[in-house]
Formats: structure tokens, C-alpha cells, sequence
């Protein structure tokens, strides 16, 4: 398991290198010019080609990617082109409002779809099961946009109960900070409940019909050992490399929603960044992301170990 | 849920909100989040709103556009119209403490002027150096008469920074020092703005707020559901969509104020090789045509909910420099068959380039579906707005729809989009007597004058067709009836002096 962890961290700083030159290079692909934009409505050419000069964009590319590698090296993202402030303080003020919103989203994930899947699959074909199904298709096909606003307009405008939107540091009220982040954890929460349940589903019901679950059946073991210890284990492995999998989508922003509950965190940062081609902070952004990305994926397997001893050897 | 069951679970999420809303708090909704606080630098719209509690100008322009006073008091242009002098307040101090005068202007002014990667440096490129005459008189020497000087000077090239903050700070948009009522106190990208009242303030009698928050909300149905659940007590930019249902509810206060800029749609006419390319570009009678073939009115209506002011010129019909002899035309479109026919192209075909912003999705649809009840075949070519921008500076294209915010003075929307090889004229326009006329009406002094040089643009502009001006939009604003003091600017910018939370 030691070496297996060794290989793995190995490929990742490569896997960071190819990253940022994708991310660089794709770029450099989006057509319109960041001097155009951030020249502003006059467009006054002098200014334009001064901050062409002031942000290497007259240099070669290799050139420009050297300029930013050697400043990320030294922790420095390079500062926002539109509001001048250092790429790195942004991150670090939407990081943990993103890394807050992914996890009580999973968490509310977690909680719905793996006893929601484990029932649908133990008694398959029960009116438990048909319900489950049907939330599961509700939570995949509803927008969260949409789902956001009807939030809103429910909870905030009509009853009165929580904050349209607005988010406050736990630090300075976690009372605050709860009211402000249940919304969009839920809205994130059931569509991503949706898929988990589906999948422990489907996998609960292949590991069900196993001959080892079979035996553990004959050996006279109660029911709730058998599905809860023996089945569920196995069953669980696939459920974690896809939660992993949309932990890493979480943590790279959750666009829509935080648009809609005007959460601060990075699906906002990056969208605008990507409009206003603020260069710095799109890449800036995306390597932190790729970089949790990958280490969760690490993470997740490690956890196969914890879950399936079969793997330790 | 019963009703007990929810009255309890109401109660336990209502102990979760913080005491929000003590009453000397101002919370504003804004549809962007803006760029830097510096008003060197700046160059959003939405920036100028924050500005209005950060900053003071020099001067500033009221309800009607006429230039008041703010910092300097009065102004007087010299005989040649090549130098302004200006009385400024004596009892001005910047958030710091420091003193404001003749010596902190001249700074300023050449701060915009000369600072890598100012915006203002355009806007000021007439002048051409800055007298302190003594500590509350200032004069600015300009190389030519430059009337529109003023209108520079009434926006953020008329904000004063604190020298001595500027001097001494290396990132200074991230903790602005200047005049205005109220000061900085933190900024959370795309989050907040907070300021404070500041207590030295010249004008303090009129600010009744102690705080004034402005959060950043883009989705205009939840910048309303935020107004409406109490969470703010003023938005800009509300969707015309919305206002006939707010209008009902006494609980709010709808402003509505023409803009000074206007939409419209631009067309290549000499920008590149493709404007020759296109019967549209090359012939005059086929953007006759295309104009008659528009129904204004009906534009409005269907995009904007009739919240604009339909319009054919670079001002709205109401601004005083608006040409009285050349209305808004009807449509007509057998004139606009004939006219066609004469030209040889029944059907002419061309790409209108939009951004994708709903309202130009809206105006590229209604124009489409209009323009073929005279034969044209128009094809929508919907462009994320760096990209368009992009294409349009390389006249990459047939016609583009383009907003225009607008300069209190009319030089500001005409100027640099139909005078010879100027940044913003993507339809590539050039005649010689139209830049001298533009020349002109920069030079003279009273309306007037100026308004005799524009009525000759404008019979150019008629006949050229350069721009297809469309509309004005109302700018929408909506906010706690007990709010009051509202002033209605047609900068669109909403002034915090005399605001009231009754």
C-alpha cells in the first residue's frame, strides 16, 4: 500500500505541470484581447498597448508561461488585472467559503442517497424503492437554478425564515453562517444525492447477489449484519470514487448556485475572471482546483484500502 | 407542516439570522461587482455608483445636467477657451485628515494623466499642465478649447484622491483614500463593499446613514427577492419585467430615469475590406432601408417592456442637443422595398453580431423579424462580449449591437465614433467635414453654438447611417418606500446626500 501511495504522489507533480501548460495554452485559444477589456468603454489605444506591455501580452508565449511558472514557484499568483488585488488573497478568501459549501453539500449528499440506496436495493421493487427513484430522477433533472430561486422565493420572500442571500464568516456567526449556507447546501446536496443513490443502488444490488453474501445469508447471520457489514463495504467502492469525483467538482465551484444565493466562492471568482479575462486569477483558480482534484482522487483511493482489505495485498 | 410544527421550526431558523438592518445602515444591490476603487484606473459603470459615497468630483451635473458645484465651488473658462480656473472649498479634508486644495488637485490631475495604465489619461489629454494660483484656486491650461472638459471633470477625472495616501501606497484601489461622505472600510471581492460615514465630512448635515454596504447581486429575480425579503434597501438595474408588479406594492418605490447613452447598432461601413463586401456597407439606400424597416417603438416595447425612450440620435430626444428637424422616422416599408429595388438588392443578406446579453439577444431577434417584412435576410451571430468587442476592433463584421453608457456631455457619445480612425469607431465613418464640425462643437462654449455644429453631424449621420441609434434605456431602480431624498441623475448614478431611511 506504501509503495502503490509513493507511485501515485509520483505522477501528480507531473500531472500539475501538464495542467497549468494546458491551462495556459487553452488560454491563449479564447478570442478577445484582456488589454481590450480592461481598457474599458473608451478603448484609448495608448492605454491598450500599455497594458499589453504591463502584462508581458507583446512577449512570446513561452515567455509569458515563464513569467507566471517563475512567480508561482515563489507563491506568487500574479494579481487581478480588473480589481488589482494579488490572485493568492482571493483564493484564500473564497477557498474556505468553497470548501464550507462543498462539504455540507456532500454531507447532505451522503446522508439522503446512502441509506436511501441501500433501501431501494434491499427491497427492490417497494413502494420505498419506487420513491426513491422518483427523487432521484426530481433531483438529477431539476436545475439548480432554478431549484435556487424557488428557495428564495419560498423560504426568504414568502416566509420570511432565512437570508435571500449574503454570506458571513462562521468565525463572526456560525448562527449567520448556517442560515446563509443551508440553501445552497441543500440545492447542491439533493442533486448530487441523486447520483450517489443511484449508484449504491445498482452496486448494492450486484454485490447482493454474490455467492459470499449468499453463504454469510446461510450461515444464519441476521439480515442487517449481512447488508450493513458484508455487502455494504464492497458495495460502497464505486459510490466513493464518484463522490470523490463530484467533491472535486464542488470544490471547483459551483457556478450557477453561487450566482444565485450570491455565494463568494470560486464559481464566481472564475466566471467573472473568464469574461473579463483577468488571466492571472483563471489560472490561478484552476490550479488550486487541479490540485485538490488529484489529491482527492488520491484520497479516494486510499479509502478502497480502508474499505476492500482485499486491495492491501 | 402543521401549523405548530412550523411556527417552531420558523422560529429556531429566525434565531440563526444575525440583527441585520439597524436602521443607519444602507444596503445597496448592485447588478456587477465593480473593478478597482481608484478613480484613475476605474472604468465600470457600476464602479461610478460606489464612487458616489467614496469620492467627491470637482463638480458634479443635476437632474437636468446642468454642472453644480462639489469641490470647487465656481469655474470660469478664459476669452480663448484654453484655460479653466477653478474657486475650490476651503473646508475639505480627505479620510486621512490632509487638506484639500489647489496644491492636491494638481496632483490629480496629473496622477490621471500620467499613471501606467490610467483610463483618465484620454479624457485629460487636452491638458496640458495644471497652475496652483493659491490654496483654493487651480487653473487647468488645455492646448485647445475643450468644452467637454467639464463633463470629464463632473466624473471620475473630478475625484480627488489624498495625495499623500496615493504617494505612499502600493495598492492603493485596495484601501482608496479620498473626500467623499463616506470612507473605506473592507472589500470582499464579489461578496461586499462596506464603507463608513466619515465624521470630517464638508456636507455632513445632508448623510444620514452611518454605514452604506453594496453587495454585488447579478441575477436581477434575486437582486429583487433580496429588496423584497428586506434583505436590502436599494437596487439599481431592475428588469424592466418586474416594475408593472412592483408598481402595485406599496411596500416599494420605483425610480425611473432616461439614460444619456443609448443603444444601438453599429454598421461597418469602412472598417475593413468586408464593409464593401456587403450591399449593407456599401450603399447608403440599403441602410436607409434598413433603418425604415424598424419600428422603434415596437423595439421598445418587446425588449424593454416600453422602460426606453425610443430615439435616432446619439442624445435622447430630450437632451438639449438633441436636432429638433430630424424625429425619430416611422416605419415604411414600401419605402423600404423601393429603396431596395432601386439599390438592385431586393434581398440583401448580413450578419448582425450581438453580445450575448438578453437585451441585445432581444433587440437582434425583434430587428431580424422586422427587417424581413422588407426583404432583408439578417443572421444572428450571438458573441461573448470580449470576443465581439475583439471582432468589432478588426471590422470583423457586418453590424454589431452596442450599448453606449453615455457622457453627460454629448462629445462623449459622438466624438470618438464618427471622427476619423477614433478607438470607439468600429464602423470605420470618415469625412472630413464631419471631424471639422466635431472639432467645432468641442470649441464653442454655449449650447447654442455647439447645438449648430451637431445639427450639420447629424444631416451627415442621416444620410451616412454609421449607427442605427435605437433607444434610450430607463434606468430602473427600486427601493423601500420609506426611503427618501432619491435624486434622479440621469448619469444613473444614485446620490447618497440627502437619502433618508424614514
Amino acid at each position: 500500500m506504501f509503495a502503490f501511495f509513493i507511485r501515485r504522489l509520483v505522477t501528480v507533480l507531473p500531472t500539475l505541470v501538464f495542467v497549468s501548460m494546458l491551462i495556459f495554452g487553452l488560454q491563449q485559444l479564447l478570442p478577445g484581447d484582456p488589454a481590450q477589456i480592461l481598457a474599458g468603454e473608451d478603448q484609448n489605444p495608448e492605454l491598450i498597448a500599455q497594458l499589453r506591455e504591463k502584462m508581458h501580452l507583446d512577449k512570446p508565449l513561452p515567455v509569458q508561461y515563464g513569467h507566471w511558472m517563475g512567480g508561482v514557484l515563489q507563491g506568487d499568483l500574479g494579481e487581478s488585472a480588473r480589481t488589482g488585488q494579488p490572485v493568492l488573497e482571493l483564493i484564500l478568501q473564497k477557498l474556505p467559503v468553497t470548501v464550507q459549501l462543498a462539504f455540507m453539500s456532500m454531507l447532505i449528499a451522503l446522508l439522503i442517497s446512502i441509506p436511501a440506496g441501500i433501501v431501494s436495493a434491499v427491497k427492490r421493487g417497494s413502494v420505498w424503492d419506487h420513491s426513491a427513484t422518483v427523487f432521484g430522477l426530481a433531483g438529477l433533472s431539476m436545475p439548480n437554478f432554478w431549484l435556487g430561486i424557488l428557495m428564495i422565493l419560498f423560504f426568504s420572500v414568502e416566509l420570511g425564515w432565512l437570508p435571500a442571500s449574503g454570506y458571513v464568516s462562521p468565525f463572526e456567526n456560525l448562527g449567520a453562517n448556517l442560515a446563509a449556507m443551508i440553501m445552497p447546501a441543500i440545492v447542491l446536496g439533493t442533486g448530487i444525492a441523486a447520483v450517489l443513490m443511484r449508484h449504491t443502488r445498482s452496486s448494492m444490488l450486484q454485490v447482493l447477489a454474490t455467492d459470499y453474501v449468499r453463504t454469510a445469508r446461510a450461515k444464519g447471520l441476521r439480515e442487517r449484519v449481512v447488508v450493513g457489514k458484508h455487502a455494504l463495504r464492497n458495495a460502497l467502492t464505486p459510490v466513493i470514487t464518484l463522490a470523490a469525483l463530484e467533491l472535486g467538482t464542488l470544490l471547483s465551484g459551483a457556478v450557477l448556485t453561487e450566482q444565485v444565493f450570491t455565494i463568494p466562492g470560486f464559481g464566481k471568482l472564475i466566471i467573472d475572471a473568464v469574461f473579463n479575462r483577468d488571466y492571472a486569477v483563471v489560472q490561478g483558480v484552476v490550479l488550486v482546483t487541479a490540485t485538490a482534484y488529484i489529491l482527492l482522487n488520491l484520497l479516494a483511493d486510499m479509502a478502497y484500502f480502508v474499505f476492500n482489505p482485499r486491495l492491501r495485498h | 407542516m402543521k401549523p405548530r410544527t412550523r411556527a417552531l421550526a420558523g422560529a429556531v431558523l429566525l434565531s440563526l439570522i444575525p440583527l441585520v438592518g439597524q436602521a443607519q445602515t444602507l444596503r445597496i444591490g448592485l447588478a456587477e461587482d465593480p473593478d478597482m476603487l481608484d478613480p484613475t484606473m476605474a472604468r465600470t459603470f457600476v464602479g461610478r455608483i460606489v464612487f458616489s459615497a467614496l469620492c467627491d468630483k470637482l463638480i458634479d451635473v443635476d437632474e437636468k445636467l446642468n454642472y453644480v458645484p462639489q469641490l470647487a465651488t465656481s469655474y470660469q473658462w478664459s476669452a480663448d477657451g484654453k484655460a479653466l480656473t477653478m474657486k475650490l472649498r476651503s473646508d475639505v479634508t480627505f479620510h486621512d485628515g490632509e487638506k484639500f486644495d489647489a496644491a492636491a488637485v494638481k496632483f490629480n490631475i496629473e496622477r490621471h494623466k500620467t499613471m501606467q495604465g490610467s483610463n483618465r489619461s484620454g479624457e485629460l489629454r487636452p491638458v496640458t499642465s495644471v497652475d496652483v494660483i493659491d490654496p483654493t484656486t487651480v487653473r487647468l491650461n488645455l492646448s485647445a478649447p475643450f468644452t467637454p472638459l467639464l463633463a470629464s471633470l463632473a466624473d471620475r477625472a473630478g475625484m480627488m484622491v489624498s495625495p499623500k495616501a496615493a504617494q505612499n501606497s502600493t495598492n492603493f484601489a485596495s484601501a482608496p483614500v479620498c473626500s467623499g461622505p463616506f470612507k473605506f472600510v473592507e472589500r470582499v471581492a464579489q461578496d461586499r463593499i462596506v464603507f463608513e460615514k466619515y465624521a470630517g465630512y464638508w456636507n455632513k448635515a445632508a448623510i444620514h446613514f452611518d454605514r452604506v454596504v453594496y453587495t454585488p447581486i447579478p441575477d436581477a429575480t434575486v437582486r429583487l427577492a433580496n429588496l423584497r425579503s428586506g434583505q436590502l434597501d436599494f437596487i439599481e438595474r431592475v428588469a424592466s419585467s418586474d416594475i408593472a408588479k412592483l408598481a402595485t406594492e406599496p411596500r416599494f418605490k420605483v425610480s425611473k430615469i432616461t439614460e444619456i447613452g443609448y443603444q444601438g447598432i453599429t454598421i461597418n461601413l469602412g472598417k475593413s475590406d468586408k464593409a464593401q463586401a456587403n450591399p449593407l456597407g456599401r450603399d447608403n439606400r440599403v441602410r436607409e432601408a434598413f433603418e425604415l424597416s424598424l419600428d422603434r417603438q415596437g423595439i421598445v416595447q418587446v425588449v424593454m417592456d416600453g422602460e426606453a425612450v425610443a430615439g435616432n440620435q446619439w442624445v435622447p430626444p430630450s437632451s438639449s442637443f438633441y436636432t429638433k428637424s430630424n424625429p425619430v422616422p416611422q416605419r415604411d416599408i414600401a419605402k423600404a422595398k423601393a429603396l431596395l429595388k432601386e439599390a438592385g438588392v431586393p434581398n440583401p443578406s448580413f450578419t448582425l453580431m450581438t453580445p450575448t446579453t438578453s437585451d441585445a439577444q432581444k433587440i437582434a431577434q425583434v430587428v431580424q423579424a422586422m427587417a424581413k417584412e422588407a426583404g432583408f435576410d439578417v443572421k444572428i451571430q450571438s458573441t461573448e462580449f470580449a470576443t465581439s468587442l475583439n471582432l468589432a476592433d478588426k471590422g470583423d463584421f457586418d453590424a454589431y449591437v452596442l450599448a453606449w453608457s453615455g457622457r453627460a456631455d454629448p462629445d462623449g457619445n459622438v466624438y470618438s465614433f464618427l471622427a476619423c480612425k477614433q478607438p470607439l469607431n468600429y464602423s470605420g465613418y470618415c469625412k472630413p467635414e464631419v471631424d471639422a464640425l466635431l472639432n467645432e462643437a468641442r470649441s464653442k462654449q454655449t449650447v447654442a453654438d455647439r447645438l449648430k455644429a451637431y445639427e450639420q453631424v447629424n444631416k451627415f449621420a442621416q444620410n451616412d447611417n454609421p449607427i442605427l441609434y435605437l433607444y434610450h434605456r430607463n434606468w430602473l431602480w427600486a427601493y423601500n418606500a420609506k426611503l427618501t431624498g432619491v435624486r434622479e441623475v440621469p448619469d444613473g448614478l444614485p446620490r447618497l446626500a440627502g437619502l433618508k431611511l424614514n
